[in-house]
């Protein structure tokens, strides 16, 4: 169903509430201008939700539609007589699968790295008491607020000077060493939140350091593991600076890949459901992956200012 | 969440030195060392000619000198915190319109308007960029269409092409990026206002704008300040949305910000000190903004 049509009924449901006879809205016990306000409200924020959804709207529509219908004066507004032939096109020009490889490489390395470094770090900051402990964490914190455009000037010197311009390895540290600090921030609540106790219990029942916490801490652990790779992937697969900085033309990731339609085409007609096809390859895997870990992503950034 | 974790006392142990180790030594590779170089770069002559194996001559402060007495630099960076003081401020005013508008309506459409949202944060950037490049293109786009079908003399017009109109449509981008985080943050902040207390308020007179001001404002003040202050570090550092609306045909000496800058200087021109200089500057900038975030967390780090 379109966004179009699913507001449409929103907006119809909240019609006819309104248009209650007056008697039973007053039965209810609520005052009738507050019910009408809320009604109204309602419907500003249907309208609001049609709005910011609009744009990914377009963009499926756009790439199901061929170029000959995206070039007429009146755009067309659903996708009635669209085909798959833009996907087609774009899976054909070949390009693509290679950047998804370069992509999907450069990700999985920074996931696993990442995970594997933060989360190290995190068992030592959430289970250790140590001299220099405030100082780590205060670094933690203010490196991952340190900007990729304040630092890739000399990323791109020292990828070169070792011999790592236009590889995935160069890009990858670059990623892992710019999201391992958030992981670390995400893990170590995780990790806090499972009882050391539960730990000692187990050791006391004759299990070895490592196996207790193989056993019993690991699986507790799993769904922040799982967020959190789900960040750093989806931070390897956005990302754009560093990549436009270390690769060339050769070697694209999907958003340097995306970009070539546009930027190519400066000076040309682009066939616009080509590029919404592309764009939606590219989005719509992290739009899905995006739902899982959102909320585990805005808690770490803003949870101390929330609880106040 | 139980806070039953007891820390192992006893600082004898090597264990959390050694645990830190990966994440350290990658972090000082790939940030450490770039920034050392930075730092000693910017206070070197560094041209065509050292690219070419000459050693660079230690001149101290003069690029930061240079580069901050040319106009242009300045125009960068006025330009830079004006893009970015609105775009933040935009954003957050529609971002807790939108947190006080989920709070006020029923659930279905509450959980409407937050999937709408949750669509706009997750999609990725650069494909973003090219759908608002195309709703904005000046032959076939959507809005030049809209606006005509309005009788508006939009068709063809060429958004990018004027310095003022190009940071506009970077504006509606940025806030319509930013936004979801904005009003999903200051939502979950304002669940922590109790609603009793609010009817209560409301009873003995209160207007609403009163319980906004006296009992609402004073709660979320903690979320607001910080997500606020998240918005300006973010919009400062804007880059990519610039670049990719730059790609479009656009003047970018007209239309640069502090990262296209840097970008323009280090990887354009080659000019790799004042690009070191320029970016201290930001890195610099970055640190002291984010001080009052970093205390925030570091406050929820003790407390746990």
């Amino acid at each position: 169903m379109s966004t179009a049509s699913q507001s449409q009924i929103q907006q119809a449901g909240q019609v006819s509430e309104m248009t209650a006879p007056l008697s039973v809205v007053a039965q209810r016990g609520k005052s009738n201008p507050k019910r009408l306000t809320k009604v109204m409200l309602g419907i500003v924020a249907v309208i609001v939700a049609v709005i910011w959804a609009f744009p990914v709207y377009w963009m499926i529509n756009s790439s199901l539609l061929p170029s000959a219908v995206l070039e007429q004066r009146t755009p067309t507004l659903l996708p009635f007589g669209g085909s798959f032939k833009n996907f087609a096109a774009v899976f054909e020009s070949g390009t693509f699968f290679k950047s998804l490889g370069l992509s999907l490489a450069i990700a999985i390395i920074t996931v696993v790295a990442c995970l594997l470094f933060a989360f190290l770090a995190a068992l030592a900051i959430s289970r250790f008491r140590f001299k220099g402990r405030r100082s780590f964490v205060l670094a933690v914190l203010f490196i991952q607020m340190l900007p990729a455009e304040g630092m890739f000037i000399a990323q791109y010197k020292l990828m070169g000077s070792i011999g790592l311009l236009n590889s995935v390895i160069g890009v990858s540290i670059i990623y892992v060493a710019a999201v391992v600090p958030f992981t670390i921030w995400m893990l170590r609540g995780f990790v806090a939140g499972v009882p050391a106790d539960l730990e000692e219990a187990a050791m006391v029942d004759g299990l070895s350091r490592t196996q207790a916490f193989l056993r019993i801490t690991f699986p507790l652990l799993a769904p922040g593991l799982v967020a959190s790779g789900v960040y750093a992937f989806l931070q390897a697969w956005n990302e754009f600076t560093i990549a436009l900085v270390l690769l060339d033309s050769s070697n694209r990731t999907l958003p340097l890949w995306l970009r070539g339609f546009i930027q190519e085409s400066a000076n040309r007609a682009i066939d616009w459901g080509e590029v919404m096809a592309a764009s939606t390859l590219v989005a719509i895997p992290v739009i899905i992956f995006f739902m899982f870990v959102q909320g585990r992503m805005t808690s770490g950034m803003v949870s101390g200012a929330v609880k106040g | 969440m139980a806070k039953q974790s007891r820390p192992r006392s006893g600082g004898r142990t090597l264990a959390p030195y050694l645990l830190l180790i990966p994440a350290i030594a990658i972090v000082v590779l790939a940030m450490g060392y770039p920034i050392v170089w930075q730092l000693i770069t910017s206070m070197q002559k560094f041209g065509l000619a050292q690219q070419f194996g000459k050693a660079p001559e230690w001149v101290w402060f003069d690029n930061y000198i240079a580069l901050f007495s040319n106009s242009a630099t300045w125009i960068v960076v006025g330009r830079s915190i004006l893009f970015c003081l609105v775009t933040a401020a935009v954003t957050m005013i529609v971002g807790v319109g939108l947190a006080l508008l989920m709070r006020a309506v029923g659930t279905v459409v509450r959980v409407i308007l937050q999937i709408a949202l949750l669509l706009a944060w997750a999609t990725p950037v650069v494909a973003a960029m090219t759908i608002w490049n195309w709703m904005f293109d000046w032959d076939r786009g959507l809005v030049n269409w809209l606006l005509s079908a309005f009788g508006l003399p939009f068709s063809g017009h060429n958004w990018l092409q004027h310095p003022l109109s190009f940071f506009f449509v970077a504006m509606i981008i940025v806030v319509w990026m930013s936004v979801p985080f904005v009003a999903f943050s200051i939502y979950a902040g304002l669940t922590q206002v109790n609603t009793e207390v609010l009817e209560a308020a409301q009873m003995d007179g209160a207007t609403a704008s009163q319980r906004l001001r006296l009992i609402i404002l004073p709660i979320i003040k903690p979320v607001l300040g910080i997500v606020m202050l998240l918005q300006i570090i973010w919009d400062l550092r804007v880059f990519t949305q610039i670049k990719l609306l730059q790609d479009r045909g656009s003047i970018a000496s007209q239309t640069d910000v502090l990262g296209t800058y840097i970008y323009q200087l280090g990887i354009g021109s080659s000019d790799f000190a004042m690009a070191s200089a320029m970016s201290i500057f930001v890195l610099i900038l970055t640190v002291l903004l984010s001080w009052p975030y970093v205390r925030n967390l570091l406050k929820e780090d003790e407390a746990a």
